[in-house]
């Protein structure tokens, strides 16, 4: 059925998208500034467009459109999750995948020697130097976001063949349940044995978008494209198995390899982010929510449309996490888990009042 | 059309399942055979375990199975799926969690196996799914979510899918779930139609009295074929009343054979 709404959402999507980053460049620690002046208008004091143009260039765009791209990739996922599991509470940590990522920042930071330059003095603004929180040099900041990578790939594969595959959805719910007990185990067994970590791991698994430079945010769009792209081709596939396995598959669907090609674009789409943004709470399982709440529609939309709300709830939290206390910074994957839990108790009392039974 | 006129819509020669895995293995079907015949209405009964859904989900190749399967004299596993699709609609038990898809996606799902992937719906798609609604009654509702209707409200609609695909061949398992008696004589009316069309139903039913309303009956227990007959025939009764150990009787009342249970 032709939707209007969904039309009208995905440019509502855009335009905050557009004005949250345009407000995201201007914030920083001390407060509202407005740089977009100078910027615009380079002959009124070329000094001052010159500062502008370097911190927004260098330090405020890239953090601003990676908080997009990350909550993107994570409100994607979600929705794939929530379709492939056919479970409205499932998230796109689910497959073991996050605490995949924090086993292998655990495991490199202990290999790097701890805290050794991995402590960032707090605040990227005040220091002045690129420093940041896993590191202050960028190798070893890019070693740690490969460990976070490959441990969410591992785990998701560990899963994978835990679960003898893709076929039983809750055979698949169950072994990831299994792997994220174990490997959380095992980054608390790590962790214990190396003290000086533990900061640097905090600050993973509260989730930062502070210190996403290009690199980062290059690679997390392109993925956002790739994986996109993929899940609109792989619509039909949700929407047939919403519907029940036997009847997708009555209805001539290749089901196993598209769950199998979906579960893919859940890990890459979740590693990605978790490895440039850490842990962040609640991006993926609300974004879809939210969407749901306002249009029901079939699945190609619905990914859609959660992924342009991910990343509008990370770029307003983002900037929200960037003020709030300003000059100091709240990591945001505290603000995403306070406000996204609000948001789904909201949603639970709302059904409860509806319905009369929680929604 | 200048398809071939099959005289049977399914051939199913020895077909054996077993169910679980390792040594919770267990057969539920033991070879069985059968012929449906086309543009008829095969009704499946037999008590509870006696492997009906097994077996209707074998004739739809959902299931792996031993044996053979022929849908309209072709070998069913050997077809591409698609094609099968086309050719053979299955509406399931249980089968819906789509809360969130309104009623028209929901029927659109039937014209999949008609649809190039990715090309949006033809007009031949939305007049197919136009006539599945209104033939369930389920029209009225077409812009509502799955998730705001009554249980029997939604067995409409998942009807209503089963008949967008437009197969030769429909199998249905426990297709009355939820209906109040005026929407089960609505059913039996649309799957008379059916026939008459040409189509070949086969049902899985609980209600037995509903069952005897078919052309034939396949009466099934501890997974084989233990009768298969006409309908009207009393040896059909005869074989009904044995597998549900005597405890029902066939009778005829105002014209229409019912299952009373024996008190």
């Amino acid at each position: 059925m032709k939707q209007p709404r969904v039309a009208w959402l995905v440019l509502l999507g855009v335009l905050l998208a557009l004005s949250l980053a345009a407000l995201g460049i201007c914030v920083g620690s001390a407060g509202f500034e407005n740089l977009l002046q100078p910027l615009l208008n380079p002959a009124l004091d070329p000094e001052q467009t010159a500062m502008a143009q370097q911190i927004v260039w260098e330090i405020r765009l890239p953090r601003t459109l990676g908080a997009w791209a990350a909550g993107a990739l994570l409100g994607l996922a979600g929705a794939v999750a929530q379709g492939l599991f056919r479970n409205p509470l499932a998230d796109p940590y689910l497959l073991g995948s996050a605490s995949g990522a924090a086993l292998g920042v655990a495991l490199a930071l202990a290999a790097l020697g701890g805290a050794a330059g991995m402590l960032g003095g707090g605040n990227m603004m005040n220091s002045g130097v690129a420093v940041s929180v896993f590191s202050s040099s960028v190798w070893v900041r890019l070693g740690l976001t490969g460990a976070a990578f490959f441990g969410a790939v591992f785990a998701v594969l560990l899963t994978l063949v835990l679960s003898r595959g893709v076929g039983h959805t809750l055979r698949l719910l169950l072994a990831g349940v299994v792997v994220g007990v174990v490997l959380g185990a095992l980054t608390q067994l790590v962790l214990l044995f190396s003290p000086d970590s533990l900061q640097a791991m905090q600050a993973f698994m509260l989730g930062s978008t502070a210190f996403v430079g290009w690199t980062s945010c290059v690679l997390m769009a392109g993925v956002w494209c790739l994986c996109v792209l993929a899940a609109w081709l792989l619509a039909r596939v949700l929407d047939g198995l919403s519907l029940g396995d036997a009847t997708a598959i009555s209805l001539g669907l290749p089901v196993a390899p598209m769950r199998a090609a979906l579960v893919a674009v859940l890990a890459l789409a979740t590693g990605t982010a978790v490895a440039q943004t850490g842990l962040i709470a609640f991006v993926g399982l609300a974004a879809p929510h939210l969407v749901r709440s306002i249009v029901k529609t079939t699945h190609g939309h619905l990914m859609l449309l959660s992924s342009l709300v991910g990343g509008v709830l990370l770029m307003a939290a983002d900037t929200l996490a960037r003020s709030l206390i300003a000059p100091q910074e709240l990591p945001v994957g505290v603000l995403t888990a306070v406000l996204g839990g609000g948001y789904l108790l909201w949603l639970m009392h709302r059904g409860t009042a509806r319905t009369g039974s929680p929604a | 059309m200048n398809a071939p006129i099959h005289t049977l819509a399914l051939h199913a020669e020895a077909i054996a399942v077993q169910l679980g895995h390792g040594p919770a293995r267990t057969p539920v079907l033991h070879g069985v055979s059968l012929d449906i015949r086309a543009g008829r209405w095969t009704s499946i009964v037999g008590p509870n375990g006696a492997g009906k859904s097994t077996l209707l989900k074998c004739l739809a190749g959902l299931l792996p199975y031993q044996g053979s399967v022929a849908l309209l004299g072709q070998p069913l596993l050997a077809l591409p799926q698609r094609a099968r699709a086309r050719q053979l609609a299955w509406l399931g038990q249980n089968e819906s969690s789509a809360d969130d898809l309104v009623v028209w996606d929901v029927a659109m799902l039937g014209r999949l196996p008609h649809q190039p992937w990715l090309a949006p719906p033809s007009a031949a798609d939305h007049a197919a799914v136009e006539q599945a609604l209104r033939a369930t009654q389920a029209w009225d509702w077409r812009h509502r979510p799955l998730g705001q209707l009554s249980g029997g409200e939604r067995q409409r609609v998942l009807l209503a899918r089963a008949l967008a695909v437009q197969a030769q061949v429909l199998l249905m398992d426990e297709p009355l779930a939820n209906l109040d008696p005026p929407h089960q004589v609505d059913w039996l009316l649309l799957v008379r139609d059916l026939v008459r069309q040409g189509k070949t139903v086969v049902s899985v039913l609980h209600e037995l009295s509903l069952s005897l309303q078919a052309d034939e009956l396949v009466v099934m227990a501890a997974g084989r074929v233990t009768h298969h007959g006409a309908c009207q025939d009393p040896a059909t009764h005869r074989a009904l009343e044995a597998v549900f150990d005597q405890r029902i009787h066939i009778q005829r009342i105002a014209d229409q054979w019912i299952s009373l249970p024996k008190i």
